[in-house]
């Protein structure tokens, strides 16, 4: 009886002494995975997930407490690097997803070249009194220059299509007879 | 039965794979090439090819002549555009594109002056000894591109015989679609011609030997057959082969495959199993640009479906509106669909006024008794779309897998490979639109790059963006502690006096 009591206490020394220790010397920094996907995620900080940045939306990813599509500018393509990374299946829809970009109606532009400091990936050209323009391949629409618009000219719209753009629709689906 | 079926027959058996026998619909095949004359306005869009679109040499108002270069080609794979009539540019406009979308594209409106005062190209003496590079830059200076339908620019495709080794020339004379008879036509009417196209197109391959030449002609075209035989008879390295009447014969792929026994990797060209296709009216157009200097202007075209008053073939400058060649062909009910190309892998034309382009193998103005627009119906996994598919696929599969959206999955069973040929379409007892899924499947992947590639754009640009801030503030630091040193320096120097 006491012989066991000795034998259990000693091997259950020995063993937590060794996790101690391993836990000490193979420590793990950070979830690598966090790493990963925020280099995945767009990195201009927008704030359309409703997370303060993309670092901590990326955790929130990785602890799958924040769904895949939570990117309005990352896409389509955000979520298929995504997908295959976490070896999920990318949501039915996200075919019909389109980009959302930001377009200057012209007509309301004061040329107040707010919007063209804030934006992350300097997509918008103009000078001071001068008709801001969007430069469509680098605006990834992530919304900072429609929130300090002072005028609201700036809005987001989705891609237009054209014939380098466009791309079959998904059969519609009959009716079951 | 003969030596030269029975051979036929093995090698069905043995190389090909699926294929559908739809019927064929080709009363035109007797009626003579007639011309259309020019109509006063021509819509040239500037991007008739597989590549890049070509840049306008020309601006509005300006005069131009028949054959002259109006557009140039851009980067490695692209065309010139050349004028089919002389008058003057009306305008460079966003016109309806001969594409599903019914889209706009850059077009160059061209109005007629009815003189057709010409530009020929030089053309040398004997045009079948020039050197390979010669013939290529030749065929590049005519616009040429492959007339079959897939318009890939033929001076890019003759010049891979300078990088890889390619023994077999496959001359396609598959007229494989229904109604189509355009080819057909051009075999029996110009077989001499097509014949000295041939043999300038071997001379450009000519790198390390003459290679062999095969004219592949579907058996259901004797007199197609018989023209072009008697055309290279007496020719060596030269063979016309009829190949049996299947659809889709003329799909580059399955005609090599069952002419040669090669087949191609996925992801990897024809060249690099050492075989080149060129349709014959390719090769009717290379005859044309370098024994009579006549660039890429028309083309012939078959006119049919059961709306059509006088179908038939017809050559007609390229730039004339599709409602242009249905005016003058006359429709005899309103048709209830316009298709551009072949009824399985022609494109329904939204807008009538779209312009007939360098691939443009015919126009079909279809009744609605020719339409199948039966409802579709549960799949009741029959296999006939297995049976069916000449690349070995599995489109029930990989149909079910998309409606899911699983296309990860889809691709990884060989979507990829998918030609769009629609022949599972059309076994499908229960008309499910099986090639709509691959083309909507195929169109997807391409969407999910390309996001992917601006995503990267994006993170590079956001990461340049940061960069700049920081220098400028890191710049604007230093000439601020720069300024209050130089104040402090003066300070100390006005109290020290």
């Amino acid at each position: 009886m006491i012989a066991t009591i000795l034998t259990m206490a000693a091997m259950g020394l020995i063993l937590g002494l060794f996790l101690g220790i391993s836990a000490h010397y193979l420590k793990v920094e950070a979830e690598p995975i966090v790493e990963e996907i925020t280099a995945m995620l767009p990195g201009s900080n927008c704030g359309q997930c409703g997370f303060p940045g993309c670092t901590q939306a990326a955790a929130a990813i990785a602890n799958r407490e924040a769904p895949i599509t939570l990117c309005p500018p990352g896409g389509k393509g955000v979520i298929d690097s995504l997908a295959t990374r976490l070896g999920i299946d990318a949501p039915i829809g996200t075919a019909e997803m389109m980009p959302m970009l930001a377009y200057v109606r012209e007509e309301t532009c004061i040329g107040c070249t707010r919007c063209s400091k804030v934006c992350p990936t300097d997509a918008i050209v103009g000078a001071p009194k001068q008709i801001h323009a969007v430069i469509n391949g680098a605006c990834n629409g992530c919304r900072l220059c429609v929130d300090v618009c002072p005028t609201e000219c700036l809005q987001l719209l989705p891609e237009t299509i054209s014939l380098d753009n466009w791309r079959w629709q998904r059969p519609a689906v009959a009716a079951a007879a | 039965m003969s030596t030269v079926s029975l051979k036929m027959a093995v090698q069905s058996l043995l190389r090909t794979r699926g294929g559908v026998h739809p019927p064929e619909c080709k009363d035109t095949a007797a009626m003579p090439i007639q011309t259309i004359p020019t109509p006063t306005r021509l819509y040239l869009p500037l991007k008739q090819h597989i590549g890049a679109s070509a840049k306008p040499d020309v601006v509005p108002l300006q005069l131009i002549r028949k054959g002259q270069i109006l557009a140039h080609s851009q980067g490695s794979v692209s065309a010139h555009v050349h004028a089919p009539c002389s008058g003057h540019i009306a305008d460079i406009v966003e016109h309806p594109a001969p594409h599903p979308s019914g889209l706009p594209m850059p077009t160059l409106e061209i109005e007629n002056d009815g003189r057709d005062d010409m530009d020929e190209m030089p053309v040398a003496k004997h045009p079948h000894m020039l050197e390979p590079e010669d013939i290529v830059a030749r065929v590049q200076a005519a616009g040429i591109v492959g007339l079959g339908g897939a318009t890939f620019p033929s001076a890019v495709k003759m010049n891979l015989g300078q990088r890889k080794i390619v023994d077999t020339l496959v001359i396609n004379g598959c007229e494989c679609e229904p109604y189509l008879t355009c080819d057909d036509r051009l075999m029996q009417e110009r077989p001499a011609a097509i014949a000295d196209g041939i043999r300038i197109m071997a001379q450009a391959l000519n790198i390390v030997g003459v290679p062999d030449v095969i004219i592949a002609i579907e058996n259901n075209t004797p007199a197609a057959i018989a023209a072009m035989r008697e055309a290279t008879a007496g020719w060596r390295h030269v063979e016309v082969a009829p190949v049996p009447t299947q659809y889709p014969m003329g799909a580059e792929k399955q005609l090599v495959r069952f002419l040669t026994g090669r087949e191609v990797p996925a992801t990897k060209l024809l060249a690099d199993v050492g075989v080149l296709v060129q349709n014959v009216g390719t090769a009717y157009a290379v005859h044309q640009a370098l024994r009579d200097g006549l660039p890429l202007t028309h083309r012939i075209i078959t006119v049919a479906g059961d709306a059509v008053e006088r179908p038939g073939n017809y050559e007609v400058p390229i730039g004339m509106r599709v409602s242009d060649v249905l005016a003058h062909c006359g429709l005899r009910v309103d048709p209830a669909r316009v298709v551009m190309g072949g009824p399985m892998m022609g494109n329904a034309l939204s807008n009538p006024n779209a312009p007939v382009v360098k691939g443009t193998s015919g126009i079909l103005a279809l009744s609605a008794d020719e339409l199948k627009s039966a409802a579709e119906r549960p799949c009741i996994r029959c296999a006939a779309c297995v049976d069916a598919c000449p690349m070995g696929l599995l489109p029930v599969t990989m149909a079910t897998l998309l409606k899911s959206d699983k296309l990860d999955e889809a691709m990884g069973i060989g979507l990829s490979d998918c030609i769009s040929c629609a022949a599972c379409s059309y076994a499908c007892p229960s008309n499910i639109p099986l090639v709509h899924y691959f083309n909507f499947g195929k169109g997807e992947f391409v969407a999910r790059r390309e996001a992917k590639r601006k995503d990267e754009e994006i993170r590079r640009l956001i990461e340049e963006h940061r960069t700049r801030v920081a220098t400028v503030e890191r710049e604007k630091a230093e000439a601020a502690a720069k300024r209050k040193a130089a104040m402090e320096k003066q300070k100390a120097e006005k109290e020290a006096a």
